[in-house]
């Protein structure tokens, strides 16, 4: 297995956060992306813990990569993830655990999300530790960027707030709701994924536009 | 009675007010990816409950004998190892290392059971199995049971009963979301949906919708708790 091939650190570090963003364009993880983002607080911290869960655990499958067998190898990477997200999962208890309430089980559901797994799969199973790092924090900061908007999006219109602070809400608005209960959820990525396509589509020569799609 | 009703109501609200993909947002990936067709979603459906029930059980045994605080099995094997009976024996840290190999390994052996002995079965819902492996629902039913199991006073730790309605109420509700997904998706196909919403887009939108309409059922319960038990 040699370590030359496949893209190198930098260019996994930059893949990660636009071209390859793991929410946008591969649509993986989608469970906390959903569910963490009523508010920015609680989905940067969600982005703080996948950081540290997918770095450590690229590190370590990269670390090991030689001795993994094919049928085995799934099994190695979630336990793997396991034993980081129950680290993560202690760590807020110990000291963020009015954040570890409100995250509550989407912290150990970090385990079965699909982004680390396909980090592994695809990148620290094959490549150099190195490699694999700047493949973790891009990744992770591609996550972290995805959350963010989500969260902006909600939490303005929701609760009239922008990390607890008053922005619409100072300008006298009330405040919808429905954005920070579920539906607000699953309409404003919707919504955000359309915009990203979009975008993605009007950026490309017209000629793409004639195609059918 | 009461306990009939009890287990009413928990089917009532894990399948519908606490619906598992539109109110917890857990298994969305089959969500978005399996449901062009209804027959496919069915499929899912059916292999999603299968499978949560099973890890359900096995969560529940491992939770109640040897991960909760004093557990019997773990304190067992303590006490027999020469350690201090006076000691409480707390797994807790090790639940989730615990539940992700028993889901993982349970959907191995399910795979390969079905498949040698149930062969139309397997054909109908085999191909989704290695897939649920890293669904959420499941590790999130498996989490639900742990919270009512472990660390909770002993009047109100869940039996067995609880555990399995809760699966099978959670695979019912699975189910019930993504068939309805896929017929509005099967409609969908012939409306003029603008290029950009295509795909996934538009799903979220309509799932964004269906969660709306699911929201009407919150309250359903406390109301049906009023009638049937009298508080």
């Amino acid at each position: 297995m040699s370590s030359t091939d496949g893209p190198t650190a930098g260019e996994r570090f930059l893949n990660g956060i636009l071209p390859e963003n793991p929410v946008y364009r591969s649509l993986l993880g989608m469970c906390p992306v959903l569910a963490v983002t009523a508010g920015m607080k609680p989905a940067m911290t969600m982005a703080g813990a996948v950081l540290f869960v997918l770095v450590m655990a690229n590190i370590i499958i990269s670390l090991i990569r030689n001795l993994l067998q094919a049928h085995l190898r799934i099994l190695v990477f979630t336990l793997t993830i396991a034993a980081f997200v129950t680290i993560i999962d202690r760590f807020l208890a110990a000291f963020m655990y009015s954040m570890s309430k409100e995250l509550g089980p989407y912290i150990p559901l970090i385990i079965v999300n699909c982004i680390i797994i396909s980090r592994c799969e695809v990148c620290s199973s094959k490549q150099r530790v190195f490699t694999a790092i700047a493949d973790a924090v891009g990744v992770s900061l591609g996550f972290a960027l995805a959350l963010a908007s989500i969260a902006t999006v909600r939490e303005l219109l929701g609760s009239g707030t922008w990390f607890g602070l008053p922005i619409l809400s100072a300008l006298g608005w009330k405040g919808w709701a429905v954005m920070i209960l579920p539906p607000g959820a699953f309409l404003a990525l919707g919504v955000l994924l359309g915009g990203v396509n979009w975008y993605g589509q009007r950026k490309k020569t017209p000629s793409t536009e004639v195609a059918k799609g | 009675m009461e306990y009939v009703a009890q287990l009413i109501l928990l089917v009532l609200s894990t399948a519908l007010i606490h619906n598992y993909v539109l109110y917890y947002f857990v298994g969305i990936c089959p969500f978005l990816g399996v449901s062009k067709r209804v027959d496919m979603a069915f499929g899912m459906g059916m292999a999603v409950t299968f499978v949560v029930t099973i890890a359900s059980l096995l969560a529940w045994l491992f939770t109640y004998y040897v991960i909760r605080p004093g557990a019997p099995l773990a304190t067992w094997v303590w006490v027999t190892a020469g350690g201090n009976p006076a000691t409480v024996i707390d797994l807790s840290v090790l639940s989730y290392l615990i539940y992700i190999f028993v889901i993982a390994s349970s959907v191995q052996f399910v795979e390969m059971y079905v498949r040698k002995f149930f062969p139309p079965l397997y054909k109908s819902f085999g191909i989704f199995l290695p897939l649920i492996t890293t669904n959420c629902a499941i590790l999130f039913a498996c989490l639900e049971i742990m919270k009512n199991v472990s660390g909770v006073p002993a009047a109100e730790v869940w039996g067995v009963d609880k555990a399995l309605v809760l699966a099978l109420a959670a695979g019912l509700g699975f189910t019930i979301a993504i068939v309805l997904m896929a017929g509005i998706r099967e409609e969908l196909e012939l409306a003029d949906v603008p290029k950009a919403l295509r795909g996934a887009a538009i799903t979220l939108v309509v799932a964004g919708l269906m969660a709306l309409a699911f929201m009407g059922f919150a309250g359903v319960d406390t109301g049906l708790a009023k009638v049937m038990i009298g508080h």
